[in-house]
């Protein structure tokens, strides 16, 4: 059984956009891609993570970034960000660099990479994606205030705004750190295993988000890991384990062959996969 | 007695000034997770210092500023450089740096010492009693070097701090999202540093190294045992930082006469105080205290044991021997893991309820306490046969989960329990389970 949402999206109109599985490095970049990668190669201490990374993500897509555990999913999203130096290439926001584009851009990092003993509030939390909205020593406004407290309504956790961030649950926190990227309205979301840790209500509503999200315009990638779900939540997917094995729409890329080419031997993760691929048909 | 003097006043002025400008910065160090870079720095400075003096030849406030801001910056490159460069771990990165640089300091401070003021026992220990010989005159007043030095520092940090505020509780919180947003964490880091660096070489003279790597963490660590807020923490530090310099002169200039004794260093007393305060704030904190905590353990310990004894009474009743006073002796306590402290409470509370009255041959149940009793043992017994029949546990096995569960049962679980058990009289030990009490 297959479902397929976001009819909304039928044909990408980018023409540089090829929904064939990436090519060699060099592939012809769409300026008007939300975002591009232009042959991105990453290592930590002279071991490569990200190997010449080259595509584009075509825009009003919900992808799933998809690979095994020490794939570079999650510094693919770093260097999208410009949080990892990068050994070659570029990334590009809409055609132009990064540091001009910085305000598309909505960061949801791994709920375990913040120290959740700080502290502050979940609202002081959300208002700290607003800061990129205001520059150096500027204070927020009552707008940016209000915008703040909007985003906590969209993730129904209005009632914990006072609330200390240590006292909350493993959902909580997630919705907290979605309330942040929301509240930035950003055009692109970036988003590190949002479901990872969270209980199935959480799950069900950030994915009703996250679907929304994509059906007004926005582009939402996500690093995800539960290949259980892929086809479910992503209309577009992209196969990675330190190279790119292929990117596009689920239906086309995610079969059995393209999985086993990006999981390798993995017999566990390739039988879960089997399952999956099974629920499909 | 004590001879209260200007002189006195200045040092109390002094120590405060610097302690608040120390533990305000601090207070970021320790949400950082940064702490020792405190202590790495507070040492890379000597070396910062004896070469702004050599270099330029006097120890204007400017100079010693210059020296602080290089080292600052020298320090955290370096950290960085062998930690990463040589893949060592963060805490032996900054050993080695900052023993080298300390070393290094104290070879040019003995360079200099033939006609310089500088020596090494000045940068550990402070000279805060002889602050007042060095004055300036200001508003017709003289006041000392050092407290114009160390007000300005305060001063200097409080903008630095406002200034920085929303950047600061950002970085310090999340870095990659900082950086995402265009707050480079990295620049952010160094500033922090460079402060840092500013404000122990403004303090030193005056307090020495010892009282500025105390007042960096311990006030901030006290505030933070105590709020969930940052901008309360941080005023909390600073009002803990100020406390400790206060008491430290005090008891500097009292407790050694108590023993016949001249006074003691002032600046090693504050930051004993510091270190009483934390202590006191460790063990009394209502939130996450030492005390609290046991007397919270205490409190659930004699409940849980005057529920036991209740218990008991009711099986006492039940086998008819109602009129047999129970002793309930220490042994027993303690064999159901609560102290003879825990003992007393539990008769305290069985009393203060009115639950039983107490003869000289034991308790006896009072009517309250054998209602309550009931609904304790029928809660306990409901619960075995949920047990047992809905969980399929061993009748043997439910007896420990069922007494812990008994005590959280309230009406309505109780209700539910009853309706789940289907109307069930006698449990899987085939005792009876009493009835509700309002039938």
């Amino acid at each position: 059984m297959v479902t397929r949402t976001g009819p909304q999206h039928p044909e990408p109109d980018k023409p540089g956009h090829a929904p064939a599985p990436a090519g060699p490095a060099g592939t012809d970049h769409s300026p008007a891609a939300p975002i591009s990668i232009h042959d991105v190669t990453v290592a930590y201490d002279r071991r490569p993570v990200l190997w010449d990374v080259d595509l584009d993500v075509p825009e009003g897509r919900l992808v799933g970034l998809i690979g095994p555990n020490g794939a570079g999913k999650s510094t693919l999203l770093k260097a999208i960000l410009g949080l990892v130096p990068t050994i070659s290439g570029r990334v590009s926001i809409y055609g132009r660099p990064l540091a001009g584009q910085r305000k598309l851009l909505g960061y949801v990092p791994q709920r375990e990479s913040v120290d959740w003993d700080f502290p502050v509030t979940v609202r002081d939390v959300v208002e700290m994606g607003l800061y990129g909205h205001v520059g150096w020593f500027r204070r927020l406004g009552r707008a940016h205030v209000r915008r703040a407290r909007e985003a906590l309504e969209r993730v129904s956790i209005s009632d914990l705004a006072d609330r200390q961030i240590s006292r909350l649950s493993g959902g909580q926190q997630q919705r907290v750190f979605l309330a942040r990227a929301l509240a930035q309205h950003a055009r692109i979301y970036l988003m590190d295993e949002p479901f990872a840790g969270v209980d199935s209500a959480t799950e069900k509503s950030i994915v009703g988000l996250l679907h929304e999200l994509r059906n007004t315009g926005r582009t939402v990638v996500c690093v995800h890991h539960d290949l259980q779900t892929v086809a479910a939540y992503f209309d577009y997917v992209i196969l990675l384990n330190m190279r790119v094995v292929t990117h596009g729409p689920t239906e086309e890329v995610f079969t059995e062959e393209n999985l086993r080419k990006t999981y390798g031997g993995q017999l566990t993760l390739l039988s879960s996969a089997a399952t999956a691929l099974a629920q499909r048909r | 007695m004590i001879e209260w003097s200007v002189i006195d006043t200045w040092i109390i002025v002094v120590g405060v000034l610097s302690a608040v400008g120390c533990a305000l910065p601090g207070a970021y160090l320790l949400l950082r997770r940064q702490s020792m870079m405190g202590d790495a720095i507070s040492h890379s400075v000597l070396p910062g210092i004896a070469g702004a003096y050599l270099i330029v030849g006097n120890r204007e406030p400017l100079t010693l500023l210059a020296g602080a801001i290089v080292i600052g910056i020298l320090t955290t490159v370096l950290i960085r450089l062998v930690k990463h460069g040589g893949q060592v771990e963060g805490g032996a990165a900054m050993g080695v740096v900052f023993t080298a640089l300390f070393a290094l300091g104290l070879v040019m401070i003995r360079r200099a010492a033939d006609h310089v003021d500088l020596d090494p026992d000045c940068v550990l220990y402070g000279a805060i009693e002889l602050t007042f010989l060095d004055t300036v005159p200001l508003l017709g007043m003289d006041v000392p070097r050092a407290a114009l030095l160390t007000g300005g520092m305060l001063l200097a940090n409080l903008v630095f701090l406002t200034l920085f505020h929303k950047e600061l509780k950002l970085s310090s919180f999340d870095p990659g999202l900082s950086d995402a947003l265009g707050y480079s964490s990295r620049l952010l880091h160094h500033v922090l540093m460079v402060v840092i660096a500013a404000t122990m070489v403004a303090s030193f003279e005056a307090v020495g190294s010892i009282l500025v790597i105390a007042m960096l963490i311990v006030p901030p660590a006290c505030a933070y045992l105590l709020c969930d807020r940052l901008v309360p923490m941080l005023l909390l530090s600073a009002a803990f930082a100020a406390a400790s310099a206060v008491l430290g002169h005090l008891s500097a200039i009292t407790v050694p006469t108590l023993f016949g004794q001249e006074d003691t260093s002032t600046a090693g007393m504050m930051a004993l105080m510091a270190g009483v305060l934390f202590t006191a704030v460790f063990l009394g904190s209502p939130k996450a205290g030492v005390v609290a905590r046991s007397w919270h353990r205490l409190q659930l310990g004699a409940r849980l044991l005057s529920e036991e004894i209740l218990g008991l009474l009711y099986r006492r009743s039940e086998a008819g021997e109602a009129a047999a006073p129970l002793m309930f002796s220490r042994e027993e306590a303690r064999r159901a893991g609560q102290s003879r402290l825990a003992l007393w409470l539990a008769r305290q509370r069985l009393r203060r309820k009115g639950f039983a009255h107490f003869t000289p041959g034991g308790m006896l149940l009072t009517e309250r306490g054998l209602h309550e009793a009931r609904r304790l043992v029928r809660a306990h017994r409901l619960w075995e046969t949920w047990l047992v029949e809905e969980m399929n546990l061993r009748p043997d096995h439910v007896h420990g989960p069922a007494r812990r569960l008994e005590s959280i049962t309230g009406e309505s679980i109780e209700e539910q329990l009853a309706r789940e058990t289907a109307g069930r009289t006698r449990d899987p030990h085939d005792r009876t389970i009493p009835p509700s009490s309002d039938v």
